[in-house]
């Protein structure tokens, strides 16, 4: 059914059609309104059987999550941010033991400086835990990908984090297309756990393992990530087989071809690159964008593909890696290492800074021109960081800097968007 | 348990002849069809109260359960030493995540066991002092308060054991351990810190709170099957030496524990919602220099400069716990002071 | 594309006031695209919305820079926060007030401005009258759909019952309704002025 709604009620709504047995909340802006839907759905009975539990920390709710999941319940759970951090050392535990549970993260800056704002950090902190984990880029898409991602983590044993951009997603009201009951029990086997904690027939979940065999262990969890890069477009066809629509995949390509330059991106900003794209290639370059669903696994191959040819690869990442540069284009350009094209990184978003149309077309200029630099921080405003370094460099105690650089900046509270 | 008419004890033990009483009354662990729910040939130390307090507990347990129980562990040595790969002693399913999540993990078991209609199925949660009173607190106090249907059994050996004798929320006044050395004007663990979890776990007001030692099996295994009979959250901590963190024998590990009791260190009593209803009594009234003593962790309140001072404080410990929970037996009597063995 | 900027309190309804107005344009069978300005809301804080309408779907994620129209729940904000930033002198205003343009110390500013882009709409008293309660954001809704004829009545009259079911959804169509009828005749009077 077309609605017009918000993209935290789109999701939750989906959710509940995937039959989630254990729900567990711990609340984080702006993941908030997503479990609170889901909290009344379970309370009013709309969604049954299925136990929500109110936690006392993130750490909690993927605990949770994690004895669910072993018990053979299908287990739901969702973060951002801190919330990810702090439940981090059981993040790499759920997809160390293979425990099938799916958790959407409403993407947030990581602070201090505390910050509630969208960009992929938290997403970034956990890239190498195990967790398979896929950017919507709309909240169509961030609907869908649920749906696809408990059939993908039950399939495969493995968890599966579904990105959606703070606020960007999480509290925009758009059209989305959700599916009926029905549709998604045809799509979606009911859950057939390959462990389970069963006193008819007992397992030991959770062994200490040395050194004799832990490579091994974490060498299968790789090549199952890498079936997941087979499983990753399969589902993506059935699904749109059985919805209509196209959502998924490991990456969408748009207008790439004969592109000289490609604009490689994870998430919403997508939709705003597309339009800069379009703007120039009215005006007559030659660029095009792809957008990457599957962030881990990564689909080295297929990226390496959508590239070919191309002169010019911009990663646009909303996070970086303090001290190096891009985390997304350090995958890039694995992908293209034996290509001949350009990499550059521009880093945007952060904390929540809009990337604008504006911006992104001045990006796309420099490109065309090879001006460029490797690494570009999107609309920074270089002299206050400069003001503050002064201040470094003369005084001692100069202060904690993010007071500072408020200070510089004046009254903020008045400025709009 | 009914008393017997006629009570006969083992020479210096204070325990119950098991032999000698009705089939009813005597122990799981003495039946030859119990469970061995932790299985022989795991890698614990010779004297492991720990290992000791698991077995007797989850067999009870198990009993009560007519053998349907899901135990969830914490990290520690229980977990370290009964399952390094590919061999495991566990003959009940058996889950370990990390080491402060237990009873997190075990909320997501009773959860899912709930959700599928499985209310025969029962769930266990176990941990050591660490993974209880410290690192895993914020989730046990989360399952407390939302009661949820889980019984979590603490092996207390008062310090962190696994990683090698490091101090603890549960660690006693005066102990040596590995971050707090036996040296300087006061010398091992300071006094007036730690944390008193049994009373915590009161103040959640749940349904059960007990505590146990390995010496009274007897004692232990009724409160686990009491608990069981019970629905919601439920706690129990039960005091296990540990010989090595220590520096007792290996065979004085029952002795250990039935002194801290004895002493009054380690008071011996259940609790239903948030109030006290029964204590285990001191027959033999036990001054603390003979739970001390018998320890290398407290071996510097002892030898050539007794200090008199740190032991008559810790003794003041006991006799106010004597007090507060009424630990005397009508008829108790004293024991004096006797040179610790060798 | 159409792009509307709402300005208020927290409290008012105004991220509300977006998505309705996002629904209203969905019932029209348009695309729409509603977002409030992303902050930890408090109550009486100032607070901005946004909403999109286009016929083509809606694929940008930046936030509304020039707004085709603006609408200012709460008239206080006036000198507190930069209420027309990025507002092109096309642009329509609709302003929460029963005090006219010269009378809040913007009849300068105004002139600078299509003069029938510019109204006021007392919708707190309308909302008092129709709601007993001080909410104007439904209402406001109706006089935008008469001040910019960009969104029938009809839809707003849909989207505020999907919003509000019952009797407090018939109320607040009754709220939408008279600010529609208000700023409708204000419009006349304008052009009766201008012809006079």
């Amino acid at each position: 059914m077309l609605r017009q709604i918000e993209g935290s009620r789109a999701v939750a709504e989906t959710v509940a059609l995937c039959r989630p047995e254990v729900v567990c909340a711990y609340p984080i802006s702006p993941q908030t309104h997503i479990i609170e839907a889901i909290g009344a759905m379970v309370k009013s009975g709309a969604l049954t059987p299925c136990e929500f539990i109110n936690v006392e920390s993130e750490f909690a709710a993927m605990s949770v999550s994690i004895g669910a999941s072993a018990t053979g319940a299908r287990s739901y759970t969702a973060t951002a941010s801190q919330g990810l951090l702090f439940m981090i050392e059981a993040v790499y535990n759920a997809a160390g033991l293979g425990l099938p549970i799916v958790m959407t993260l409403a993407n947030r800056a990581i602070g201090a400086p505390i910050n509630i704002w969208n960009d992929h950090s938290d997403a970034m902190a956990v890239r190498d835990s195990g967790w398979i984990q896929l950017f919507a880029e709309t909240n169509q898409e961030a609907a869908d990908l649920h749906v696809q991602a408990f059939r993908l983590a039950e399939e495969l044993s493995l968890p599966v984090m579904v990105c959606m951009d703070g606020f960007i997603l999480t509290h925009a009201v758009e059209r989305v297309e959700l599916p009926d009951q029905a549709e998604v029990d045809a799509f979606l086997p009911s859950y057939e756990p390959r462990q389970v904690l069963d006193p008819d027939d007992p397992v030991s979940i959770g062994a200490m393992v040395g050194p004799e065999a832990f490579e091994e262990v974490r060498y299968l969890a790789h090549l199952r990530q890498l079936d997941a890069l087979e499983r990753i477009p399969t589902l993506a066809a059935a699904f749109d087989e059985a919805f209509g629509r196209q959502s998924g995949g490991l990456l969408h390509p748009y207008r790439t071809e004969g592109a000289e330059t490609i604009v490689v991106a994870l998430g919403s900003v997508l939709g705003t690159i597309k339009d800069a794209v379009d703007a120039r290639r009215d005006a007559g370059e030659r660029v095009g964008v792809v957008g990457i669903t599957a962030f881990r696994p990564f689909p080295r191959e297929a990226v390496r593909g959508a590239l070919s040819g191309t002169h010019r690869v911009v990663v646009v990442e909303k996070a970086f890696s303090i001290g190096y540069g891009g985390v997304l284009s350090t995958d890039v350009a694995m992908a293209t290492h034996d290509s001949d094209c350009t990499l550059r990184t521009v880093v945007g978003g952060l904390g929540g800074r809009p990337i604008t149309r504006d911006s992104l077309e001045e990006v796309l200029a420099a490109a065309a021109r090879d001006e460029l630099d490797p690494l570009t921080f999107l609309d920074l405003e270089i002299e206050i960081v400069q003001r503050e370094r002064g201040r470094m460099t003369s005084t001692r105690r100069s202060g904690p800097s993010a007071e500072n650089i408020l200070r510089d900046l004046g009254t903020v509270a008045s400025r709009i968007g | 348990m009914t008393a017997p008419p006629v009570r006969f004890y083992q020479v210096g033990s204070f325990a119950v002849g098991n032999r000698l009483l009705p089939d009813d009354d005597q122990t799981v662990q003495s039946d030859p069809n119990r469970t061995n729910s932790l299985d022989s040939g795991h890698r614990a130390c010779q004297g492991c109260g720990e290992a000791l307090g698991a077995r007797y507990a989850l067999d009870a347990a198990m009993r009560a359960s007519e053998a349907r129980l899901v135990a969830v562990n914490a990290t520690g040595c229980l977990e370290v030493f009964s399952t390094p790969y590919p061999e495991t002693s566990w003959r009940i399913p058996w889950l370990h995540s990390l080491f402060g999540n237990a009873p997190a993990v075990a909320t997501g078991v009773a959860a899912a066991l709930k959700v599928k209609g499985r209310s025969d199925v029962r769930v266990v949660a176990q941990a050591g002092d660490g993974g209880t009173v410290d690192i895993g607190f914020g989730c046990l106090s989360g399952m407390f308060e939302r009661n949820d249907d889980v019984l979590f059994i603490c092996y207390d050996n008062e310090a962190y054991m696994n990683t090698g004798v490091q101090r603890s929320g549960a660690t006693p006044p005066a102990a040596r351990t590995a971050t707090t050395e036996a040296i300087g004007e006061e010398p091992g663990n300071v006094f007036g810190q730690g944390k008193n979890l049994p009373r915590l776990a009161m103040a959640h007001e749940i349904t059960y709170v007990a505590t146990a030692t390995v010496a009274d099996l007897h004692d232990l295994e009724e409160k686990v099957e009491r608990a069981m009979r019970l629905h919601g959250a439920r706690y129990l901590h039960v005091l296990v030496p540990c010989p090595l963190g220590w520096g007792s024998a290996s065979c004085d590990t029952i002795r250990v524990a039935r002194l801290a009791k004895e002493t009054g260190l380690f008071p011996v009593f259940e609790a239903v919602h948030g109030k006290v209803t029964g204590v285990s009594a001191i027959r033999h009234r036990t001054p603390v220099e003979e739970y001390l003593s018998i320890q290398t962790r407290y071996a510097h309140l002892f030898g050539e400069r007794p200090r008199t001072d740190i032991i008559s404080r810790i003794q003041s410990i006991a006799d106010r716990n004597i007090a507060e929970y009424q630990l005397l037996a009508d008829d108790a009597i004293t024991v004096e002071p006797e040179k610790a063995e060798t | 594309m159409f792009q509307v900027r709402i300005h208020g309190r927290g409290g008012q309804g105004v991220v509300a006031a977006a998505e309705i107005l996002s629904v209203a344009a969905f019932v029209e069978g348009r695309h729409a695209q509603a977002f409030p300005s992303f902050g930890s809301e408090r109550m009486g804080a100032p607070v901005v919305s946004f909403c999109r309408i286009d016929d083509r779907p809606i694929r940008t994620h930046e936030p509304v820079m020039e707004p085709d129209a603006l609408i200012v729940q709460d008239v206080t904000l006036i000198h507190q926060v930069d209420l027309f930033a990025g507002l092109p002198s096309d642009a329509y205003v609709l302003v929460n007030t029963s005090r006219s343009f010269d009378e809040l110390g913007l009849g300068e500013f105004a002139r600078r401005f299509h003069r029938d882009h510019l109204l006021t709409c007392p919708a707190t008293e309308l909302a008092l009258e129709h709601l007993g309660r001080p909410l104007p954001n439904a209402a406001l809704l109706g006089g935008f759909a008469a001040l910019t004829g960009r969104i029938s009545l009809d839809a707003i009259d849909t989207a505020v019952r999907q919003r509000f079911t019952g009797a407090v959804g018939e109320d607040n169509v009754a709220a939408v309704r008279a600010a529609y009828r208000y700023v409708t005749l204000e419009e006349d009077e304008m052009v009766d002025a201008s012809t006079d």
